[in-house]
């Protein structure tokens, strides 16, 4: 049951093949078989989740109408709050709070009926690319548990992979959703910016972050879609107006005709030769199927990173003030005669992870007074190249693709003390943050070198998310009746119930 | 080659409130120019004439309309203080004027 | 080494610059639905934004931006087209996200001004006060100070913070240097608080109540030396929260700035707390660097850009300028420069005005408000707004005097009555038992028996000598107790001692 897709479960649940009740506890149940070696989950809210679907099972059997992922159940990663539940983003200055209100996307899946799991593990503050930043310790790759499911949202990515959950949220400021579904071989979206509430989200980079789904195949990750996006008027930042059918897109799957740009920069040199391959194969099966690929040049990409980490330091350092152990959250060295500012300095060195802390002192150097222009400034102008970049590009084409990380999953460790090596694994996925488009990452194979899961990349204009799942849809149809099934199906056995 | 000392890192930590032990200090400061050699890259690119981008989407004018609603209770508001008296988060004594 | 005001102002040239903060009276808080109600039980006004929980976000108040290019234009402000909020970095244990919202180089209002009117030697003079800009921000919470010997931040052993007013709308008005106010500088000082005041007022935009806070003045002083072109440090002087202690700092601040450039020392350039016991100001804790706020454009909110139609639809709306005002009610009252100047100085020209539309007459709602009003009120060292009385009140004690129900000397004692607290007028006048004697009969005797322990006199008058008559009427007037009306008891003894009754 729980190695299904969620479109598959609904049509269980409503045909009564299945109560959520038992889903639900299929799920906890694997949680209780893996998750001690995957990692995946922070917090798990057995009682709170078998309520939800006791509630829900309820409601189907008196004959209300429902929607279609009612019952099914989910991971959502630990930077939304939850109204009750523990959230910590990751870090240990969060350890004990629990939020008072649920954030906006919570209450989205609350009220379609979706139950929710637990908390899943991430990178401080989505602060990092494999998960390893975690202030809980990090998640293993069901794929191979000695390497990272890649990051921020491992935890959530590596939940869907693990079968623990067929559905999670996860968030993304410079690739954390489409990464890590990358690298665990799943698929991940992160929307348009603006499609998704952020109230709740806990801010990273408030102009890049954005909240999305993952699921194991592309309609799964419409259908969660869906819920998610939508107008709130408690973020002003908001889009307010139509929104594009990703479902009817998920199930269109015709790319007969249209135009697909390879970014020039997003290839070649400094990828990873399986994955380059991997990506080739599926630019063929996508002119199979009746697209024509084209090349596009975007020369300003290659500042992306710096402009980056340059914009995402500095926001986080204002966004990460609040946590000073006045009002929540951890309080460390108030001993008498303490006083209010040293203990919220010996706190936040406390509560707060070395990549925290250095993305902090980071952005306080760019945006302090005689370097503003020069860094923070510098950046800002950099992001309207790469909008103008993307302008020119999907002027020509329709949807842009690229490999999503360079490289397969990486080893625990392997790039910890290498700041600049990790970075260096967000190149393809940034520019979509910086231009606060839509992307979208999904299997497109194992490398041969190492047989990890390799990530497709499909990036559209802002509000175009339907074409991404267009697309997607069409080459995971294509792929799957390649390989003979989706590629999830290949990973490997983590043992337990499955 | 760009670089921040020892005690470049100490201003700024000071600025962004985190005590730094001082062994935290100097790795950061080994690390900091690398890291700002890559980020200045910015500086690399002819920004004559191109306006900043602060928001990614187009929007202007969202307001919302003057209109009260229930706040938390007391009891929700204070529900993850760390110290609390007479319905007050109860800080330690505050060194700074208020600004 | 003291040093008077004149030997300041003779040898020196007083710089001034003047940051008022206004709390907006909008029913909720600048970016969050919280109630903006004064004087709430603690932490009850709050909710995940204002408290900076996690995740939450701000949405701007519609009615704040509408204030703020009121006051703009009511200053004469342009109106910026776009204008966006910044986020000012710094950490203080009252202000939940450790950064404030507010604007930094994009203010939604700039280049405005205020005319102000001084008395001077040379009779009325107009100075005008150039407004750099005008921006929005949000206010800070408050803490309580506990332990310690003063209640105050430094000693105590911890604090108690209140999030109530954390949030609520507040708008910065912040003027260019003022220059060339020479000795006047405090009271021109004054004066553009109280006309700041007055225009908020009428435009219904903040309750303005300095006392409570939702009007507060930072005052930035420095002096030149008389004829020098080179400014000189100035010193930034907060908690200013009346208009008379406007003045007080302002002048105290020159003495204060005088006597160490006499002295050969410097001005250091710093925050200072005025104290409202003392008239004095006193250092804060000087920063060891100066503070460096990192101003960034607030990434959770869009740019302001407000459409010209209505702004222009507001400017039309806007309502009559405090100054016309003056000069229409001058015009109306008939009341000489010096008169108006003094109400207006003394404060007291909204209530003069609200008891003359209550039907007394102009010239005996000023002497009452600025007369025996001010002089109780002076002497209780509070402003007469906050006494017990109120233009109804004075209005009614006019109508008795008019109605011959009350002599002068008994409305004093009435407005006493109504100030202690013990009711109306009318209440008043018949709690105390105050009563005009017009009763003939009783006058009568009073004047029998005046005229009887005083015969000489009573001879003079009935000589003809009418200027005599008045010490008689006073000693009557004495015998009731000043109950008598005093012309009838004029009329009533020039009568009995057989003169004319002009």
């Amino acid at each position: 049951m729980i190695n299904q897709t969620a479109a598959a479960m609904s049509e269980a649940l409503v045909k009564g093949e299945v109560t959520s009740t038992q889903l639900t506890q299929a799920h906890l149940d694997r949680i209780s078989d893996v998750d001690t070696s995957v990692k995946a989950f922070l917090h798990v809210d057995a009682e709170g989740a078998l309520a939800q679907a006791a509630r829900v099972d309820a409601d189907r059997s008196s004959g209300k109408k429902l929607h279609p992922l009612a019952g099914i159940p989910l991971a959502l990663k630990d930077v939304l709050t939850q109204d009750g539940i523990p959230t910590t983003a990751g870090s240990k200055i969060l350890q004990g709070w629990k939020p008072q209100y649920d954030s906006t996307v919570v209450s989205k899946i609350k009220e379609a009926g979706i139950v929710i799991l637990g908390k899943t593990n991430m990178d401080e503050f989505a602060m990092g690319s494999s998960t390893e930043n975690s202030a809980y310790g990090p998640t293993f790759n069901p794929w191979d548990l000695s390497r990272t499911p890649g990051g921020s949202s491992g935890g959530s990515a590596a939940a869907v992979s693990a079968f623990e959950a067929p559905l999670a949220i996860g968030s993304d400021t410079g690739g954390s959703i489409r990464q890590p579904a990358a690298l665990t071989g799943i698929v991940g979206v992160r929307p348009t910016y603006g499609a998704v509430s952020r109230y709740g989200l806990i801010a990273y980079s408030s102009s890049l972050d954005q909240a999305g789904p993952f699921g194991r195949t592309v309609l799964d990750t419409a259908l969660l879609h869906d819920v998610m996006a939508g107008h709130d008027p408690k973020d002003a930042t908001s889009i307010n107006g139509k929104f594009p059918d990703v479902v009817s897109a998920a199930q269109k799957r015709d790319v007969k005709g249209l135009k697909i740009g390879v970014i020039k920069q997003l290839q070649g040199e400094g990828y990873q030769k399986g994955v380059q391959a991997r990506f080739d194969e599926s630019l063929q099966v996508l002119a199979s199927l009746g697209a024509e690929i084209i090349e596009v040049d975007c020369p300003s990409f290659e500042y992306a990173l710096a402009a980056y980490y340059l914009i995402a330091p500095s926001e986080c350092s204002s966004n990460l003030a609040r946590f000073d152990a006045m009002r929540y959250g951890l309080r460390v060295g108030d001993s008498d005669g303490a006083s209010a500012e040293a203990v919220m300095s010996a706190t936040r060195n406390a509560g707060f992870g070395h990549e925290v802390k250095r993305r902090i002192i980071l952005g306080a150097y760019a945006l302090s007074s005689g370097y503003y222009d020069a860094y923070y400034g510098s950046a800002q102008k950099i992001r309207t190249l790469i909008i103008q970049d993307y302008a020119k590009a999907f002027a020509q084409a329709d949807v842009l693709v690229s490999p999503t990380a360079p490289t397969t999953a990486f080893k625990i460790g392997e790039k910890s003390n290498d700041p600049i090596a990790m970075y260096l694994g967000d190149v393809a996925t940034i520019p979509v943050n910086l231009a606060g488009i839509c992307g979208m990452s999904l299997p497109a194979g194992l490398a041969d070198e190492d047989g990890l899961p390799v990530g497709f990349q499909i990036m559209a204009p802002a509000m175009c998310d339907d074409r991404l799942y267009n697309v997607g849809g069409a080459l995971e149809a294509a792929l799957a009746s390649q390989w003979g099934g989706h590629l999830i199906s290949k990973a490997p056995a983590l043992g337990g119930s499955k | 080659m760009s670089s921040l000392s020892r005690d470049d890192v100490a201003k700024l930590a000071a600025l962004a409130r985190i005590e730094m032990s001082e062994e935290e200090l100097v790795s950061l400061s080994s690390q900091f120019g690398m890291i700002l050699d890559a980020v200045a890259r910015v500086q690399e690119v002819n920004l004559d004439g191109v306006v900043a981008t602060s928001h990614p989407q187009p929007i202007q004018n969202v307001f919302r309309e003057d209109q009260v609603r229930p706040s938390l209770t007391p009891e929700q508001a204070l529900s993850g203080a760390p110290a609390q008296e007479e319905q007050r988060f109860r800080v330690p004594q505050i060194l700074g004027e208020a600004e | 080494m003291a040093i008077s005001y004149d030997e300041v102002v003779a040898k020196y040239d007083p710089v001034l610059g003047l940051e008022v903060h206004v709390e907006l009276n909008t029913e909720s808080k600048m970016f969050c639905s919280c109630s903006t109600v004064f004087g709430g039980e603690p932490n009850t006004q709050t909710c995940p934004v204002c408290l900076a929980l996690p995740g939450a976000l701000p949405v701007v108040n519609a009615r704040a931006i509408e204030s703020t290019i009121k006051i703009g234009l009511a200053l004469n402000c342009q109106i910026a087209p776009y204008s966006r909020f910044a986020r000012k970095n710094y950490f203080y244990p009252d202000m939940p996200k450790n950064f404030q919202i507010s604007q930094y180089d994009e203010p939604i209002c700039f280049d405005g001004y205020v005319d102000v009117e001084i008395d001077t030697d040379e009779g009325l003079k107009e100075f005008r006060i150039e407004v750099e800009r005008v921006h929005m921000e949000e206010d800070t919470g408050k803490s309580l100070h506990v332990g310690g010997a003063t209640g105050r931040i430094h000693g105590a052993d911890y604090s108690l913070l209140d999030y109530n007013r954390a949030g609520i709308p507040l708008v910065e008005i912040v003027t260019k240097i003022v220059p060339g106010t020479g000795k006047y500088a405090p009271e021109v000082a004054r004066a553009y608080v109280a006309e700041l005041r007055d225009i908020l007022r009428g435009l219904g935009v903040s309750d303005v109540k300095m006392e409570q806070g939702s009007l507060r003045c930072d005052a930035n002083v420095s002096l030149k030396p008389m004829g020098s072109d080179v400014l000189g440090t100035r010193s930034e002087t907060k908690n200013v929260n009346s208009l008379r202690s406007v003045e007080r700092a302002i002048r105290g601040e020159m003495i204060r700035h005088a006597e160490l450039l006499d002295a050969g020392a410097k001005v250091k350039q710093e925050t200072r707390h005025f104290q409202e016991d003392t008239g004095l100001t006193r250092s804060g804790r000087s920063k060891e660097q100066a503070e460096d706020y990192r101003y960034f454009p607030e990434p959770d909110l869009v740019p302001v850009a407000p459409d010209a139609a209505w702004i222009e639809e507001l400017r039309k709306a806007l309502p009559e300028r405090p100054s016309l005002r003056r000069k229409r009610l001058k015009q109306e009252w008939n009341v000489p420069d010096k008169e108006m100047a003094a109400m207006v100085n003394a404060d007291v020209l909204d209530i003069v005005e609200a008891t003359v539309v209550l039907g007394a007459d102009p010239t005996k709602a000023r002497s009452w408000w600025l007369g025996e009003i001010s002089r109780i009120a002076n002497d209780k060292e509070v402003s007469v707004t906050e006494l017990a009385i109120t233009p109804a009140d004075v209005a009614e004690i006019v109508a008795l005097v008019n109605k011959g129900e009350l002599t002068d000397k008994l409305a004093r004692q009435v407005v006493e009555g109504v100030v202690a607290g013990e009711g109306t007028p009318a209440e008043v006048v018949a709690k105390r038992g105050i009563k005009v004697v017009n009763d003939d009969g009783a006058l009568m005797a009073a004047i029998e028996k005046v005229c009887s322990e005083q015969p000489d006199t009573a001879q003079k008058v009935r000589d003809g000598h009418i200027p005599a008559a008045g010490a008689l009427i006073g000693a009557v007037m004495k015998e009731t107790k000043g109950q008598a009306d005093a012309a009838r008891v004029r009329e009533l003894l020039l009568g009995h001692l057989g003169q004319p009754v002009n």
